[in-house]
């Protein structure tokens, strides 16, 4: 499977990464490269293979619904990029319509 | 239910509505799905907050055992089957009130699978029943808010991480009133096994639609679109016409429908497309690599199903075998849980059924309206109970006992203290109505006279003339009695 | 000698060997006036823990609450977390000290810590060559004898591939052994907090304190956890050890290949059987793991959006928010990583990459039940195919994966693995690798106590 330069831009805009066009040969052939080692894998018979779902046979350990909660050292808003009367606040969204629209890519 | 909406524009005729409803509920555990931050609504805005919920670098979600109770509770409920092992999945997509940039939920094998729910009858009295597709555990996401900052959009992680479950219909429903019938039972199932409050005007219920339309007699399923940002049951059942009677006009010229997300706008009562983007959708499901695979013992499953509180539809048929009410009267007393508990506990108090029914479908539900604390019942089913065997066995009048009840639910004391204490008890006694039978026939010797001539009519005005004599004390009833014998006696 | 005197120590070695131009450049954040200060509490205390007064550092990758945790990238610059990571606190809480984050390959991807945003780190033994990656900063500061334990992490050798390139011990620990709770995420079904020690035994006592489950990682186990740190027996009556000839091939180094032998020999000698075994599918490992973990690594690094903490680079809106913030934020590992595992995990490729490396996972991880249920205790192994290497000598992103060509599979299967020195090539350190099955790290330890022993008397 040969990955394409709209390929890259695809799974770049997927990431919310903004790669330059001039890099994007270089990218093609990397990820060409390394996923061309990866066509081993098509050859290996894995039927009746269950996928790895962790070490051990061990089930989920559920916690009790009690708190309190982990205590953060020192609040929100010694880290947030920006917060006011307690929001974080982010720019609005650029074609904003309704939350609706973005929670879909 | 008619198969012909009378609301939709002749243009539907020929076409059938497909509809599925996807529907968020917020579970009610004390805290989140992940981490042990409160879950209560109303906390200043990410005072509910900590590493987990934050998805500060390097913290881990540990899952909540009373989510996983509730959820599975709920899919018995819905008559689901319940996987014995279920798994988590990542769904990946950027947003700001998605701090992890990845929501936690279940994809390939869900927590239960298989369900139905009954939403009502057939003219033949067959159920309708819309089967269930799968109910799955998920974590909500924050809050957006978009208009309280100019140029920027404010976010509130209080409700990031609140656990869900998602309960997927088939696309069984043929109009919007079957959608509408469909989530009043599933909230109605809901509320009565404590699941969630189950509150679409407060969020802690949220539907997305899927409807299509194809040409009646037509097996295939048509193209659906989702109509999202509906806000109450009504407002789906309006959302669903418009969307269908759209689809309608377009498959009517010849159109055909494109997948696509629709937004319902209340205020104009119009759906809109919303914004898609490009590679929309990916969401790059893939199993959670924290959390390893969640096992229900089969004989937990069982007892959680054992454990399982009777249902609006058992109750519903119960009601109608042992008590002998009306469907009427028994949609109104299984409406809630707690009307239908309060209702039997009357009964088992030993108030005769139907009486007890017009009790606590009127005066009861009425005095609960007003009162300010839901919680709280304006009166015990044991003082409701007496206060029924009272009228019953006529010590006092029906209207004299809505005065009692009044009293009683202000007062708190009990019935035949207040019908004592106001002079309300009826009178049997022979020898007291007798004299006033005899006081009222010599009052009045021209109607007295005209009585014992044999004109019946005149019994029910003497009976009057008794009651206000005795002050209204007098039992109607005897006195009725008395006059019969009288007059059969030719006295 | 007091918990003060330890730490000033670790600071005196520090300013010799980190800073200025010639400097290591392992430490990245310290704070000399706390650490003197939490020693000196040590010292007061009334109870002394296993640790007390024992200098420690933690790779960038751990979150600590007085020094930045910024897993060597800018998109974390400048964050101190408010909360600290399980390993981090139960050191704590046996006296060790913490007196330095170290420097670190960005976000744990890389072979040779030249991907950090803070620069690279210098091999101590020969400064022109690497540590190794991607915990190469810690290596660094136990070889260079600022402190005698260290964290780091491991997804693919990130601990051995670095222990093995600057002649110190690395110790892998069981999948689940140790808790991830404060560890930055980079593939979560293969990370593991892991512990460089001057000696056997301080690697040991280092696991033996941070090891255990933890209430806050859903995928720490419910083991108990023996007294590594006294694993250490006289002899190998009894222990079969298994030569996979797989990581023996014909083109591996004739210098490796001879330093492994005397070290099995030497293994012989203290009473092992050594038993040529195989694993077949130990080729697939490094297709696998660079499937599987960028593909993890693409979902773990959606959190670093310039939203509620580190870099936010301003804009107008906010997609452009998060693509400047991602684009400046993630050096080019980083980004090919993203990249690759946001493809692998796309539409239409998800069978055919993730799911389908997910089960040839299984099968690596089959291969060491099957040898390990076939009656051998431990596997022996080189670490590394090579010692380190020189700064740019692997250019090509490929060429860099294979170096963890000998560790990955243990990654991948979850099972606990320690590099140990066996000897020099032309002055650089090259190590051996003791591989034990799962939850096994009491016999895994006690190979690498004999190996180690017989080493200092073989000399």
């Amino acid at each position: 499977m040969a990955v394409s330069r709209d390929d890259v831009r695809h799974v770049a805009a997927l990431a919310r990464l903004d790669v330059a066009e001039s890099r994007l040969p270089e990218l093609v052939a990397q990820l060409n490269g390394i996923l061309s080692h990866m066509d081993a894998l098509a050859k290996v018979k894995t039927t009746g293979v269950m996928a790895t779902a962790g070490v051990g046979d061990a089930a989920m350990p559920l916690r009790a619904d009690i708190g309190p909660p982990i205590p953060l050292l020192h609040p929100l808003e010694s880290f947030a990029p920006q917060m006011r009367d307690g929001f974080l606040l982010v720019p609005r969204l650029a074609t904003h319509e309704s939350a609706a629209d973005e929670s879909d890519e | 239910m008619s198969a012909k909406e009378s609301t939709l524009p002749s243009v539907c005729d020929a076409y059938e509505m497909v509809v599925g409803l996807e529907v968020h509920v917020q579970l009610l555990t004390r805290t989140k799905a992940f981490c042990s931050c409160s879950s209560a609504y109303g906390a200043a805005p990410n005072a509910n907050t900590c590493p987990v919920c934050l998805a500060l670098p390097g913290a881990l979600p540990v899952l909540n055992e009373e989510a996983v109770r509730l959820a599975v509770r709920a899919a018995h409920a819905l008559s689901a089957t319940v996987n014995e092992t279920s798994i988590f999945a990542r769904k990946n997509y950027f947003y700001p009130d998605l701090p992890k940039g990845y929501q936690i939920s279940q994809f390939d094998k869900p927590l239960a699978e298989q369900g139905k729910l009954d939403i009502g009858k057939n003219a033949d009295g067959t159920p309708i029943t819309v089967r269930i597709t799968r109910v799955h555990m998920e974590e909500d996401a924050g809050k957006s808010v978009h208009d309280r900052y100019s140029g920027a959009t404010a976010i509130d992680l209080n409700r990031s991480g609140v656990p869900l479950i998602e309960i997927v219909s088939e696309p069984d429903m043929r109009s919007a009133r079957e959608a509408g019938a469909y989530l009043r039972a599933l909230k109605q199932v809901i509320e009565y096994t404590s699941v969630s409050d189950a509150n679409m005007e407060e969020g802690s219920l949220r539907v997305d639609a899927n409807v299509s339309a194809r040409l009646r007699g037509e097996t295939k399923l048509g193209t659906k679109t989702e109509v999202k940002n509906l806000n109450s049951f009504s407002g789906v059942e309006r959302a669903l016409e418009v969307e269908f009677a759209r689809q309608c006009e377009v498959l009517a010229s010849g159109g055909t429908i494109t997948q696509h997300t629709m937004l319902w706008d209340a205020n104009r009562g119009e759906v809109r497309p919303a914004r898609s983007k490009e590679g929309s959708h990916d969401y790059r499901y893939f199993p959670e690599p924290d959390l390893p695979p969640l096992r229900l013992a089969p004989a937990w499953i069982d007892q959680s199903r054992m454990a399982l509180p009777e249902l609006p539809s058992a109750k519903q048929a119960r009601f109608a075998a042992d008590y002998k009410l009306t469907p009427a009267e028994i949609e109104v007393l299984t409406a809630d849980a707690p009307t239908g508990s309060y209702y039997e506990a009357v009964v088992k108090a030993g108030a005769d059924p139907k009486a007890a029914a017009n009790w606590v479908i009127r005066d009861y539900k009425q005095a609960a309206n007003a009162s300010p604390d839901p919680r709280v019942e304006p009166i015990s089913s044991g003082s409701l109970a007496d206060l029924v065997k009272m009228v019953s066995n006529d010590v006092v009048s029906r209207s004299a006992a809505a005065k009692i009840f009044t009293i009683a639910v202000q007062t708190k004391e009990p019935p035949l203290d207040i019908a004592k204490r106001e002079g309300l008890i009826q009178e049997r006694n022979e020898d007291a109505l007798t004299g006033w039978v005899d006081q009222v026939l010599a009052e009045n010797p021209d109607v007295a006279s005209r009585f014992r001539g044999g004109d019946k009519k005149l019994q029910g005005v003497l009976v009057g003339l008794v009651m206000k004599a005795s002050k209204g004390r007098a039992d109607p009833k005897a006195v009725n009695q008395l006059l019969s014998a009288r007059a059969a006696a030719g006295e | 000698m007091s918990a003060v005197a330890h730490v000033r120590d670790a600071f005196a070695r520090m300013a010799e060997v980190d800073a200025g131009p010639t400097g290591l450049n392992c430490i990245l954040w310290t704070d000399e006036e706390r650490a003197l200060a939490d020693a000196a509490s040590v010292d007061a205390a009334a109870t002394h823990g296993e640790l007390a007064g024992v200098p420690f550092v933690a790779k960038d990758n751990i979150a600590t609450t007085h020094l930045q945790t910024t897993c060597g990238s800018r998109i974390l610059e400048g964050y101190v977390s408010p909360y600290e990571a399980t390993v981090i606190t139960r050191l704590r809480d046996a006296g060790a000290v913490l007196v330095g984050k170290s420097n670190c390959d960005e976000f744990a991807m890389g072979s040779s810590n030249e991907f950090s945003a803070w620069g690279p780190v210098l091999n101590p033994v020969d400064r022109t060559r690497v540590p190794g990656g991607s915990s190469g900063g810690s290596a660094a500061t136990v070889a260079a004898g600022i402190v005698r334990i260290a964290l780091g992490s491991e997804t693919g050798g990130s601990v051995r591939q670095p222990a093995s390139y600057c002649g110190i011990v690395g110790v892998k620990p069981t999948y689940g052994r140790v808790s991830r709770f404060g560890l930055v995420a980079f593939a979560s079904s293969l990370d593991q907090v892991g512990v460089f020690g001057t000696t056997v035994h301080d690697a040991a006592l280092g696991l033996e304190v941070i090891a255990g489950r933890d209430a806050l990682d859903a995928t720490s186990a419910d083991c108990p956890v023996d007294r590594y740190s006294t694993a250490g027996t006289a002899d190998l009556k009894g222990v079969v050890i298994g030569r996979p000839r797989e990581y023996f091939p014909a083109t591996l180094d004739p210098r490796v290949a001879a330093r492994c032998e005397a070290a099995l020999d030497l293994l012989r000698a203290r009473g092992a059987e050594v038993r040529d075994v195989s694993l077949p599918h130990t080729d697939l490992a490094i297709p696998v793991y660079y499937i599987i973990a960028p593909a993890e690594a693409s979902s773990n690094l959606a959190r670093f959006d310039g939203v509620r903490y580190g870099l936010r680079v301003p804009a107008n809106g906010l997609r452009e928010m998060y693509e400047s913030t991602r684009t400046r934020g993630f050096g080019p590992e980083v980004t090919r990583r993203i990249l690759l595992g946001t493809y692998v995990l796309s539409a239409g490729y998800y069978d055919a990459y993730y799911k389908k490396a997910q089960e040839v996972r299984t099968l690596i991880a089959q291969d060491f039940r099957a040898v390990f249920d076939a009656g051998v205790h431990l596997l022996f192994t080189p670490t590394t195919p090579t010692p380190a290497f020189e700064f740019g000598a692997k250019s090509d992103p490929y060429e860099m994966y294979l170096n963890d060509i000998f560790t990955a599979t243990a990654n991948l299967a979850g099972v606990p693995a320690i590099s140990v020195p066996i000897g020099d090539i032309d002055g650089l350190p090259i190590g051996g690798q003791l591989i034990a099955r799962h939850f096994d790290e009491q016999t895994m330890f006690r190979g690498a106590f004999a190996l180690e022993a017989a080493r200092a008397g073989a000399r």
